[in-house]
């Protein structure tokens, strides 16, 4: 992978951003009622005021020059001061932005621990058994709301059998090995509610790619060398399997970020998914749409990542 | 000789005949078929075979489990949670039909535009398709909700202007998988023959689309349609359960759920019921589309 490779996904990176902006922009600048609504109504702030206010923060120039002001101050990180909270927004998303990146990050590894091996598995033995199995399974799963399976799992787990507690706490009293048993504990059934539903979309993805592949010449030869059925899946046909599902990861991360939001506010996580909702909930716009530009701002720099590891999976990409 | 005593060759089936004929092979999607069909007539028959008020208060009756009288059990106001879901079905139903509608026309459009104009119109159609492709989706929605609820529901209503607001909003956020379906579907169908053939009969462009290249290009994008109806069905949900989507007194299947989250532990069937709904809605939805698949998309037959 060369360096123009990687300056070019850079590059094209840029355009996206640029236009996410847009939208979110033009939703903003679409949006019925003033943001300085309740000075105009309110009697003890006369209109000059007001009006230098307006002046003072550009709401009558151009719709052009607000956007560019708006997007210059995104990008310094200059995100407004949280109505509700009382501190200044990046601070805010930079306190729960862990939490958040440490569900999506575990559930994806549970997705993909789950997938790989039960898509290969049932690519290997089409129409048996056990392909029938998981395909019904896979379909069950992601038929099943995140929403839903939160409840269930809260239902079976703290409230019937009383192991996992249901509330998700930051401030953990245990220290040292018992801090991590605690802090599993509490991630367990976030973690799964989202792992199992990306997993189970991504198990169709991983078989239909391995029967792509299986069928390819360079598999029968590798088999007509005689080399072993299990090592002829495992090094030639899975490494080249999923260099596909590398990209459906980063494209399906989007619905990710919505499970996330549905789980991290029924476990009560503090991430950004539950900030944005309680945010709405308080009418708190600045967080409002700081949050919706961090998600996405971090839908494109995963589908970069997944860019670059695919030009490194596959070296034919980069040359191209 | 041998010619004379085979057997006369079967005449052949009609398309439609020919993609039952394959829809019918997938066992689970006429089990899911059925289903649907049960659920719908539910939903429709409901209200006559069980007259029962949703908004019937009740305070005698709090949070009971399923009876005689409430099959379903009751809420934390005592109100029967039979009737509260089989109307709520229609709504949800309702909304993911015409989101569907929406994406598909928004979709079908945008595809064939950009199928038919080629050259930097398709470029970028094609770059928009993409970009929307990469919001994300559940943040975008709840923005746009928290931005424009109040200006509709003055507009038209509370019930209405949440309905063709979200109606619009999940639609509107769908298409791109449809549109990129029908570039690629009118791209390969415009080079193929009959369309040659009526383009040198002096067909008209938009005759050409309308008549000879879309009704060829269906195929998909009703496989594609029939898991939106789903996706908007879960994503109504999803908005009702963080309970930004329709107001209390309009019981969807996730404002329901919304409402019988908090009573977990002295309640649970009350949350049972409306999950195992959108679940069987869902899950069935699925199993019809990718039954459809089988009889509809002659590239995915392996």
């Amino acid at each position: 992978m060369s360096a123009a490779y990687l300056l070019r996904r850079l590059l094209l990176a840029l355009p996206a951003l640029f236009g996410i902006s847009i939208v979110l922009f033009t939703v903003l600048a679409l949006a019925p009622g003033d943001p300085f609504g309740d000075l105009a109504t309110n009697p003890n702030v006369p209109p000059e005021v007001r009006l230098a206010l307006r002046a003072k923060f550009g709401l009558d120039d151009p719709v052009w020059q607000r956007y560019i002001h708006w997007l210059m101050a995104m990008l310094r990180g200059d995100w407004g001061f949280s109505f509700v909270s009382r501190v200044d927004v990046d601070r805010l998303i930079l306190q729960r932005l862990p939490s958040t990146i440490a569900v999506i990050g575990a559930a994806q590894i549970v997705a993909i621990l789950v997938a790989v091996p039960v898509g290969v598995l049932a690519a290997t033995r089409p129409y048996s058994l056990f392909d029938q199995i998981a395909n019904s399974l896979a379909f069950i799963g992601f038929s099943l709301p995140t929403f839903f399976t939160g409840l269930l799992l809260i239902l079976i787990f703290s409230v019937n059998l009383g192991w996992l507690p249901f509330v998700y706490n930051t401030d953990l009293k245990e220290t040292g090995l018992a801090w991590w048993g605690a802090q599993f504990r509490q991630s367990v059934m976030p973690v799964m509610v989202l792992g199992l539903f990306q997993g189970a979309s991504l198990v169709r993805f991983v078989r239909s790619s391995v029967l792509d592949v299986i069928r390819l010449d360079y598999v029968t030869t590798a088999r007509s060398k005689g080399i072993g059925e299990r090592r002829v899946i495992t090094r030639h046909v899975v490494r080249n399997a999923m260099i596909p599902v590398v990209t459906l990861v980063a494209l399906q991360l989007p619905a990710v970020f919505s499970g996330a939001i549905v789980t991290e506010q029924i476990f009560r996580v503090p991430g950004i998914g539950s900030l944005l909702i309680a945010s709405i909930l308080a009418n708190d716009t600045p967080v409002v749409m700081a949050v919706s530009f961090v998600f996405a701002a971090l839908v494109i720099l995963f589908n970069l990542i997944a860019d670059i590891i695919y030009g490194w999976l596959d070296p034919r990409i980069a040359y191209r | 000789m041998a010619s004379t005593t085979a057997p006369k060759p079967k005449p052949p089936l009609s398309p439609t005949r020919e993609a039952w004929r394959r829809f019918r092979k997938h066992r689970l999607a006429v089990v899911g078929l059925i289903v649907l069909a049960l659920l719908v007539l539910a939903i429709i028959a409901g209200p006559t075979l069980w007259p029962v008020a949703i908004d019937d208060i009740d305070f005698a009756a709090q949070l009971k489990p399923p009876s005689w009288a409430h099959p379903f059990g009751t809420d934390d106001l005592g109100q029967d949670l039979l009737s509260r879901l089989i109307h709520g079905g229609r709504i949800s139903l309702a909304v993911g039909l015409s989101a569907m509608a929406v994406s598909a026309s928004v979709g079908i459009t945008i595809g064939a535009i950009a199928g038919m104009a080629r050259g930097w119109v398709d470029t970028a159609l094609m770059w928009v398709t993409d970009l929307f492709l990469s919001l994300p989706q559940l943040p975008l929605l709840l923005l746009i909700i928290y931005l424009f609820r109040e200006k509709l529901k003055a507009l038209l209503g509370a019930e209405g202007g949440v309905f063709v607001l979200i109606v619009i909003v999940i639609g509107g956020l769908r298409w791109m998988p449809v549109a990129r379906l029908v570039r690629a579907q009118f791209l390969s169908l415009r080079e193929k023959e009959f369309v040659e053939a009526a383009r040198a009969l002096g067909a008209s462009k938009f005759r050409l689309v309308v008549n000879h290249i879309l009704p060829n290009a269906l195929g998909p994008v009703i496989v594609a349609g029939t898991i939106d109806v789903a996706a908007a069905i879960i994503a109504e949900s999803t908005l009702s359960f963080l309970g930004l989507g329709f107001p209390p007194d309009i019981p969807t299947w996730g404002r329901v759920l919304f409402d019988a989250k908090d009573y977990l532990d002295i309640a649970p069937t009350w949350a049972l019921f409306p999950g195992a709904a959108i679940f069987l809605a869902v899950l069935s939805i699925n199993f019809v589309g990718d039954g459809l698949r089988d009889a509809l998309d002659p590239r995915r037959v392996h």
